[in-house]
């Protein structure tokens, strides 16, 4: 069973549609059993860093979340991928949950074209840097879905895949030990976006 | 870099599409779902659905519709058509909706656009708008194009944007429905004032009026109706021809 953890951020509807269409037994939820229970997780997330970090805090996940995540595959998607890393600097200073090494600064900053529009919205464009069994079904160069505004950066070694953006390679998917994460919406990408997710529910 | 974005726009009235569907096959095209389907299958990269109901049970069949195209295809879907409150942003991204875009509803309440943003995030929002040259000035009109509102276009834009307002569909009404190319000068003043993606609509008659459309930098993507539910263009031959020209184009 694929555990989508709930925890009041964001629109699940796409997230679980798209694993129902893979044909995965998937529960939606924010209670520590099934999280305990499930083969892997998947930790969604929309909106500002500081905010959803709180909401993480309030349902008292995050221990279970760490150890979890020590044995079966956790994956982050856009705002859930940002938070796996060591601090964010979306309006201030916000710890991470520090699964991977690295921090989460403004695209803005370090676009040196700043007539490029943010966010970084649409169909990007992703190159593979390492193989990984994430890629199992996917090609290196399809376009997948971005709509962001920070992104991850100080993680080379972690990072797989990436997008070009003006002068930046954006942190496209990240993977740790057993923790992945994508900064773009795999369920938004189209068939190149529900391919990677038929390969992590695989793992 | 981000390719440019095509996007077909469905217009659906008590659960049907109503526009441009007058050819052949239409019973299955005149279905939002199948008609979807089929887009998402030509390599649509995002749809449009307005909601150009005025009754109840229309606005239901139309919440039913969107969910169930919500279910099963996975690209970014943008909902319009009588959105006024909160809860009816609400209403359609319960249903699935990425993007919720605004048109009569934030010009009769302005502070829409900031409320919405504020809960649901700017790249949520999108502001629609109908405009028209009315003494050598762009016009904001309201109502499906109907009501002159006296409002400065590209100023209503500007403080669109600044009230967060993520994206700006421009419908240009001097170019809608004449299929004679989309209305360059009015999308070049208005990506001349904002920085966000702008979304061009109003004027496709052919794949030419696409490439035309994609020498402008500021613009991000060409929408239209009846084109493509005609299947006059084909989405997938539209983008092979578009790539072709030098377009960075999703295929």
């Amino acid at each position: 069973m694929t555990a989508v953890l709930d925890y009041g951020v964001g629109n699940l509807f796409s997230l679980q549609s798209s694993l129902r269409v893979l044909g995965l037994e998937t529960e939606v939820t924010g209670q520590a059993e099934k999280l305990r229970a499930a083969d892997r997780i998947i930790l969604p997330g929309v909106g500002a860093f500081g905010d959803a970090r709180a909401k993480l805090d309030e349902t008292g996940l995050v221990p279970v979340l760490l150890e979890e995540a020590e044995r079966k595959p956790l994956l982050g998607i856009c705002l859930g991928m940002q938070l796996l890393f060591d601090r964010s600097f979306e309006y201030g200073e916000h710890p991470g949950l520090g699964l991977i090494p690295g921090d989460v600064a403004e695209l803005r900053e370090d676009l040196v074209d700043k007539t490029l529009k943010i966010p970084h919205m649409g169909w990007n464009r992703l190159e593979t840097a390492k193989e990984d069994p994430l890629f199992r079904y996917f090609q290196n160069g399809e376009y997948v879905y971005y709509v962001h505004s920070f992104y991850a950066r100080n993680c080379r070694e972690s990072t797989l895949g990436v997008s070009q953006y003006g002068n930046l390679a954006v942190t496209g998917v990240v993977r740790r030990g057993n923790v992945w994460g994508t900064q773009f919406h795999p369920e938004k990408s189209g068939d190149a976006g529900l391919r990677l997710l038929r390969a992590f529910a695989e793992l | 870099m981000l390719a440019r974005r095509i996007i077909p726009c469905l217009d659906v009235r008590d659960g049907r599409v109503v526009k441009g569907t007058n050819f052949e096959g239409l019973r299955d095209m005149a279905d939002p779902v199948e008609l979807a389907r089929f887009y998402n299958d030509s390599g649509a990269d995002e749809l449009v659905f307005y909601d150009i109901t005025a009754s109840a049970e229309g606005r239901e069949l139309f919440t039913d519709i969107l969910r169930r195209v919500a279910s099963e295809i996975f690209i970014p879907l943008t909902v319009g058509g009588g959105i006024r409150t909160l809860a009816d942003f609400d209403r359609v991204l319960k249903c699935g909706a990425d993007k919720v875009s605004v048109n009569s509803g934030a010009i009769a309440e302005p502070s829409l656009i900031a409320a919405a943003a504020k809960r649901y995030g700017d790249q949520c929002v999108v502001l629609s708008m109908d405009v028209k040259r009315v003494d050598g000035r762009f016009r904001l009109f309201a109502k499906g194009g109907r009501e002159d509102t006296g409002i400065d276009a590209m100023e209503w834009a500007v403080r669109g944007v600044g009230d967060g307002a993520g994206e700006i569909v421009l419908n240009s009404i001097d170019t809608d429905g004449v299929k004679n190319g989309f209305d360059l000068e009015m999308l070049d003043a208005l990506t001349a004032r904002v920085s966000v993606p702008v979304i061009a609509s109003g004027g496709a008659g052919n794949m030419e009026h696409f490439a035309e459309l994609f020498t402008h930098p500021g613009v991000d993507a060409g929408l239209a109706a009846s084109i493509f539910h005609t299947k006059q263009v084909d989405i997938r031959d539209l983008k092979r021809f578009l790539r072709d020209r030098g377009v960075e184009m999703r295929l």
